[in-house]
């Protein structure tokens, strides 16, 4: 257990460094991508929740993760979608330049 | 036996890949040339997460996840295929979403361990619900705001800041009371509530003008809870998903925080919106210089350098269409158009580039703050759309404004400068601007959408 939670530590701190370091490079251009973007990828939150419904260890606990299954997939799938929709709207003026 | 073993290895090993898929995936976000690969990344990253977790040997049943992940998609379809205008506050709505799933798994998994958890486990878990609450019910009024669904000037009363911290210290003694007596289930639900209430209050006396810096910060804590949550399910991949949006709501809220000259501290306190009230209104009525679109588009004919300074009221008239007309005629016509941009500008980071770039205007003409600072003196004509106060040289030298300090564009510094505004009517802030004042300052009244068209009218008119 204590080890376990040593281990989490290094991880959640290893982590934040490397977004810190590889957030800090992300063009202001593209800030509010970058935002629907992790917010889909925190929505691997979805993996804790499924496990929660697929254990079935007590009804009430299987209600609240099939909601939180819900409410995380919606972010999956509606942040990916809307991210990328709008990173294809960047384009620049170069190739068109005649 | 060696089955499960060897079943929860390949989970394992699934979830590194996913990991090393998230990280390149904001790798690659860094530039417009490499981003489409980012998305495509985490895509491949969730995918592969999701169908790992599949394998779980503890899952007994499927169909409740099955129908859970159709309605989930089914609901974010529709939220993937917002308008770009609304995109503020989807984010803030899907901040709610991911907020509320936490919230959900942390609550459930009190119920199931209890009494039996650990201290540290506790601590964790509690902050999961804490952070994960105020969150989600901050994050729905954000939303609720930016949808004007709620009134979106700060609601603000006596001794507000007191009630908050009051709330916080007492939702913390709870997540103590908790940490020693895991087994006092009925206390659990009055930690949840106190921090959903928190959430409410956090975010009503925020204004408009405020709302980049609190979603960043919205984004920061629906990061952390759920890196919390990876403490709690000893998941290293949530931990370190958590962990990256965290930073990044952080990066970004620190960004803000700078732009908006609030110092860090004031901004995670929620200290937000006091500033408005001090401005009084200009009492005596000073002259201002008004001319039409005629007379502007003549402006900005005769002009070398242009640039155009977008800001929320852009947004709200829809404009970005027929400014990127009036770009295309201009361009056409030999002028060298820019844009500036300021950090806050619009309701969150980055939303005058999307719009921007919605509307088809490359975005190597899109220029940070400090770059055009530096043109803006060399500068013909700046046309202010729908920006107020990023552009109130009152914060560079007025010690008594209410944003004094307050980095800003150097709008005053062009030759000419043209702002096209509804009324004379000071703007969300109260603030009055100076800029408008000037001698070289131009008011052109009107909405902003029809007079760039009457603008573009006027300049194709004279060249068809």
């Amino acid at each position: 257990m204590q080890s376990n939670l040593i281990d989490a530590l290094f991880i959640f701190i290893l982590a934040a460094f490397i977004g810190f370091e590889v957030i800090r490079r992300v063009s202001p251009l593209l800030h509010t991508p970058l935002m629907s973007l992790t917010n889909a990828l925190d929505a691997i939150a979805v993996v804790g929740a499924i496990i929660l419904v697929g254990e079935h260890k007590s009804n009430f606990a299987t209600v609240l993760g099939v909601i939180a299954v819900i409410a995380a997939t919606s972010n999956v799938v509606g942040g990916f979608l809307i991210t990328d929709r709008m990173i294809k709207m960047f384009k620049t003026s170069r190739p068109t330049k005649s | 036996m060696t089955d499960f073993a060897g079943n929860q290895t390949i989970i394992e090993f699934v979830y590194l890949i996913a990991s090393v898929l998230f990280i390149l995936s904001l790798k690659w976000l860094s530039s417009p040339s490499t981003a489409r690969h980012g998305v495509w990344a985490g895509e491949l990253g969730m995918l592969l997460a999701i169908c790992g977790t599949l394998l779980h040997q503890g899952i007994v049943d499927y169909k409740w996840i099955a129908i859970a992940l159709v309605i989930g998609s089914g609901i974010g379809v529709p939220l993937g295929l917002v308008q770009m205008t609304a995109v503020p506050q989807r984010t803030a709505l899907s901040h709610a979403f991911g907020a509320l799933c936490v919230t959900l798994v942390g609550s459930a998994e009190f119920y199931l361990r209890s009494p039996d958890v650990p201290g540290f486990m506790m601590a964790v878990l509690s902050m999961e619900v804490i952070l994960g609450g105020l969150t989600f019910t901050g994050s729905l009024m954000a939303a609720g705001k930016l949808q004007e669904i709620l009134p979106q000037r700060p609601l603000t009363y006596k001794g507000q800041n007191f009630v908050n911290l009051l709330l916080l210290v007492g939702a913390i003694v709870v997540a103590v009371y908790l940490v020693m007596n895991p087994g006092a289930k009925q206390f659990f639900p009055v930690m949840l509530g106190i921090s959903l209430v928190f959430g409410v209050l956090l975010v009503i006396p925020i204004g408009g003008a405020d709302m980049p810096t609190v979603i960043s910060l919205l984004n920061s804590y629906a990061g952390l809870s759920a890196a919390a949550m990876g403490f709690v399910l000893n998941s290293k991949l949530l931990i370190i998903a958590g962990a990256l949006d965290g930073s990044s709501g952080l990066i970004l809220s620190v960004i803000m925080s700078k732009a908006m000259n609030r110092s860090f501290t004031n901004v995670l306190f929620g200290a937000f919106g006091q500033v408005q009230t001090a401005a009084t209104g200009a009492q005596e009525a000073k002259p201002v210089r008004s001319a039409t679109a005629e007379e502007a588009a003549a402006i900005l004919e005769a002009a070398n350098k242009v640039v155009v300074i977008p800001g929320y009221g852009m947004a709200v008239a829809q404009a970005q269409h027929k400014v990127r007309e009036l770009y295309d005629v201009l361009t056409r016509q030999g002028v060298d158009v820019r844009f500036a941009i300021h950090p806050v500008a619009g309701r969150m980071p980055g939303h005058m580039n999307v719009l921007l770039a919605e509307a088809d205007i490359p975005y190597d003409r899109l220029i940070e703050m400090d770059e055009i600072n530096g043109d803006l003196p060399q500068t013909d004509v700046a046309l202010v759309i729908g920006a107020n106060d990023v552009t109130n040289p009152a914060a560079r030298n007025d010690q008594s404004s209410p944003i004094y300090g307050m980095p800003i564009l150097d709008v005053d510094k062009a030759h000419t400068v043209m702002v096209i505004k509804r009324s004379m009517s000071p703007g969300f802030a109260g603030i009055d601007n100076p800029l408008y004042y000037l001698d070289k300052t131009l008011m052109l009244f009107g909405d902003a959408k029809s007079f760039v068209n009457n603008i573009v009218r006027e300049l194709s008119g004279v060249h068809a």
